[in-house]
């Protein structure tokens, strides 16, 4: 390396998806032209859609850490249904689509097939939307968990049902509005005190590898993937992905929202191994609930004179996150 | 039919699906006006000079830095830099330390010997310049450059003008200040010392040129009328500062008072200081937060010694004392006297009360106009005699060496055009890069660097220089501290972000492209460029 490559600081390549003063080598998979586009253009899904682009950025990366040895397998959904409408697809790479609620099963089968064939250096890789995952799939999921299948598994979660017009799936969050979960009533959106936490339920099963990651944050994300696809037996990968549609967001402001997500403390961003949490990454400029929450629609009731105590509870809940987790530190995160 | 049970199409591409007739608003590549090009007296194109500084490619930097202004090293030193006061970084923690670059580049190209490529043509045609100071410089350098024949008269026995005679040694060492003109007179610039212009149009009839550009600056230093015994000793800082050119220093005494607010004030108590004074004392009649001085150089100032008296005038002068009268701010902030007196014991007293232009050069030159002790000129610098123009310190506007030199360029391409009997027209600005376009989420954290200052037992005794510069590394830091204000610096980022795969990228310095068959204009790109770089327009429909 020169001189120029030497230096720690490179003041615009720390966050940028890409940085022309470091070597090819050194930079994402998302900032190079021979990245594999495995979910290619003229998809169906929204404008500004967080899954497409949080499929693209875990399938490139496993393509690359895998020298393009990868067998998706995908549970119903939205990222299913916009990608392979009858008879185009969007995937280069081989893609399986079976039931809702079997993508874990069907994958663990593609491994074993894999196995049996001789081809080790092909990897199954299962993926779903947070219905597919938390709900309908989650038996075949925890099943896979505890037999330690060679299977990484990503969940793409945008907090309900999205295809099928915005129901409320185990993965939504408090207070949200979804469309069986009405701003009406004496506790209007979803219930406070419902839902399951399934990055803590996969870290229970004490499987090799659990992380969560979001779309806003590329880095992040690309080196959990390499980092799961180097290591064989269970994992699984929950990425917080911002639906425009679902949320009543701005198309533009699906990685700004993860991004505040984040630094809220409402999406924790961990990893655990065995399970251990090993580590998370850090709150780097800390805001109040109040500005993740008021750019979506589905929390608009949530500014209201009624809805500040509903605030101040999820500002609790993210409170909690922060403490757990530990996400802010005196040091901060430069 | 070969196609397997109860499939009856053949498999295709999503890539027939264009989305892009999805779109209501299109993404656009923009290159928006960084606010500290928008701020440089000089017109340089600062963005772009600290983009080829990042990667370490010096040499083009300081190439595209000296296309508007052929002083860098000089600029690294006296600029006030107006840039860093517009800069966008500052309101995320401190501005680029673009001064310091610039100063790095302009030393690495004179420790490198780096020169200015020849004129490709030439035109025959010969402009007179009037005065060797930074305008008369700016403006010899560009139109040699432009293959003109150059021929600068300067009245002095140096060039330099007001670099030489008015900024004292240890803000701007001479050999620095040598370097930078050479190069300039080794384009094929001749340059004629000590030949006063009498009459402009004389010189101009005797030499054949066919055009002139008038840059004597403002030499006469300002006098007011102070009662003074004989023996008292009052001389003006323009003077003092000249003489500290010459062989023999003026002698001012141990105890030196300066009369004025101005950054010539400074420059000429922090003089005095140097040369022995025990006491130096600035007289001023309003307050700090009004003087005309840059406040980094009253800090300077205040840590070398120099002791400053508010709120006085001075109203006589007798043999080592001084009248003093206390003043009052009344509500509008102007000084009312208020009739207390006290004396000050001085042996000099240094008047710094602004300065004059020398104009007797355009006696009796038809169709010019003198206001306020200044030559009047046109927005492309003429005057208003054909073919005279004019600029620096003799023109109305602020009284700076940027400023000056972007006089220079400016008039330069005046009369450039004017040569070729064509108007120069201005490109059209771009709008401005403001913060609120930008998203600094991208940019991480990074403090300024701080240039090391000479230690102050020194700067009080001798006039070495005050200011150091940066090494490579932390140049190379602090050029990397820049946001890139509206200018796509190549991060990849809408390239990565675009959720639909329809940013097509064009490798390395050729950019980006959109492609518009697949992009739904969702606005993300537009959204997450750190630079502002990607404006979202509404579509045709």
């Amino acid at each position: 390396m020169d001189a120029t490559q030497k230096l720690h600081f490179y003041q615009k390549g720390t966050f940028t998806v890409g940085n022309r003063l470091v070597s090819e080598e050194q930079r994402s998979v998302q900032a190079s032209t021979d990245r594999s586009n495995a979910l290619t253009c003229g998809h169906r899904a929204c404008q500004g859609c967080g899954e497409a682009l949080g499929a693209r950025y875990a399938m490139d990366a496993a393509m690359r850490a895998t020298g393009g040895n990868v067998i998706a397998v995908n549970a119903t959904g939205c990222l299913e249904v916009f990608t392979t409408p009858y008879p185009e697809t969007s995937w280069q790479t081989p893609w399986l689509h079976s039931l809702f609620g079997n993508a874990a099963a069907v994958a663990t089968g593609v491994a074993a097939a894999m196995r049996v064939k001789g081809r080790h250096e092909v990897r199954a890789l299962a993926q779903g939307g947070d219905g597919g995952t938390t709900d309908i799939g989650f038996g075949c999921l925890s099943g896979m968990f505890e037999r330690n299948d060679d299977v990484l598994y990503i969940c793409y979660d945008n907090e309900a049902y999205m295809n099928t017009g915005v129901q409320r799936s185990s993965a939504t969050p408090p207070a949200a509005r979804t469309a069986t979960t009405p701003a009406m009533g004496p506790q209007p959106g979803n219930v406070f005190g419902t839902g399951k936490n399934v990055p803590k339920i996969a870290v229970a099963h004490g499987i090799p590898y659990v992380a969560t990651a979001t779309v806003a944050d590329l880095h992040d994300l690309e080196r959990k993937v390499i980092k799961a696809m180097g290591i064989h037996g269970a994992r699984y990968l929950h990425i917080h992905v911002p639906c425009p549609l679902g949320w009543g967001a701005a198309s533009h402001d699906t990685i700004r929202l993860a991004r505040l997500a984040v630094e809220c403390g409402l999406f924790p961003v961990f990893e655990a191994e065995h399970g251990v949490v090993t580590g998370c990454r850090k709150i780097r400029r800390q805001v109040p609930v109040e500005e993740y929450l008021r750019p979506q629609r589905r929390f608009a009731h949530l500014f209201t004179e009624a809805g500040k105590e509903r605030i101040r509870h999820l500002q609790a809940l993210a409170d909690r996150n922060i403490a757990e987790y530990h996400l802010v530190d005196a040091e901060g995160d430069g | 039919m070969d196609h397997p049970y109860a499939i009856t199409l053949d498999v295709g591409s999503s890539l027939a699906n264009r989305t892009g007739s999805w779109r209501t608003e299109r993404p656009v590549y923009v290159d928006r006006l960084p606010p500290c090009n928008n701020a440089c007296p000089a017109g340089e194109n600062i963005q772009k000079w600290l983009y080829h500084a990042e990667s370490g490619d010096y040499e083009t930097a300081w190439r595209t830095l000296t296309q508007d202004n052929p002083l860098p090293a000089v600029m690294g030193r006296v600029c006030y830099h107006p840039c860093e006061g517009a800069c966008n970084r500052a309101q995320i923690d401190e501005a680029v330390g673009i001064n310091s670059v610039e100063r790095f580049l302009g030393d690495t190209a004179i420790r490198n010997g780096w020169t200015f490529a020849p004129p490709q043509t030439e035109t025959g045609k010969r402009v007179l310049i009037v005065g060797a100071g930074p305008s008369g410089l700016s403006a010899a350098y560009q139109l040699r450059r432009r293959g003109h024949a150059i021929e600068i008269h300067e009245a002095g026995p140096f060039a330099g003008g007001m670099m030489r005679f008015g900024i004292p040694k240890y803000r701007l060492p001479r050999d620095v200040l040598d370097a930078e003109i050479k190069r300039i007179t080794d384009l094929g610039v001749t340059l004629k010392l000590n030949s006063k212009v009498n009459r402009i149009t004389d010189s101009m009839k005797a030499g054949k040129f066919d055009a002139a550009f008038l840059a004597v600056g403002a030499h006469i230093g300002k006098r007011a009328y102070i009662p003074a015994g004989s023996a008292a000793k009052i001389l003006d800082a323009v003077s003092l500062l000249r003489s500290m050119e010459g062989e023999d220093r003026p002698l001012l005494g141990r105890r030196v008072v300066v009369y004025g607010g101005g950054n010539t004030a400074i420059d000429a108590a922090r003089t005095a200081k140097r040369l022995g004074a025990t006491e130096a004392i600035i007289v001023y009649r309003r307050t700090r937060d009004r003087m005309p001085a840059h406040d980094f150089e009253v800090e300077e100032a205040l840590q070398e010694g120099i002791m400053m008296k508010w709120l006085s005038t001075i109203k006589r002068m007798d043999e080592g004392v001084l009248t003093v009268e206390k003043m009052q701010l009344d509500e509008k902030g102007f000084p009312q006297p208020t009739g207390e007196f006290e004396t000050l014991e001085t042996d000099s007293l240094v008047l710094a009360l602004g300065q004059d232009v020398d104009l007797s050069l355009l006696d009796g030159v038809p169709g010019l106009q003198i206001k306020d002790g200044v030559v009047q000129v046109d927005t492309n610098m003429m005057t208003g005699h054909v073919g005279i123009f004019a600029g620096g310190d003799m023109v109305p506007s602020e009284r700076t060496v940027t400023v000056a030199v972007g006089h220079g360029k400016k008039a330069a391409r005046h009369i450039d055009a004017w040569l070729h009997g064509e108007a120069y027209i201005a490109p059209e600005r771009h709008e401005l890069a403001s913060i609120d376009k930008m998203n600094s989420w991208y940019y991480a954290d990074a403090p300024k660097t701080v240039r090391p200052m000479l230690e102050v037992v020194r700067r009080q005794s001798t006039f070495e220089e005050v200011q150091g510069g940066l090494d490579e590394t932390n140049a190379l830091y602090e050029a990397r501290r820049c946001l890139s204000c509206g200018n796509c610096f190549e991060c990849d980022n809408c390239y990565g972000v675009c959720p639909d795969n329809a940013v097509i990228k064009l490798g390395s310095g050729k950019r980006f492209r959109f492609n518009y068959d697949y992009c739904k204009g969702c606005g993300v790109c537009a959204q997450e460029c750190p630079c502002g770089a990607i404006k979202m327009i509404p579509e045709e429909i």
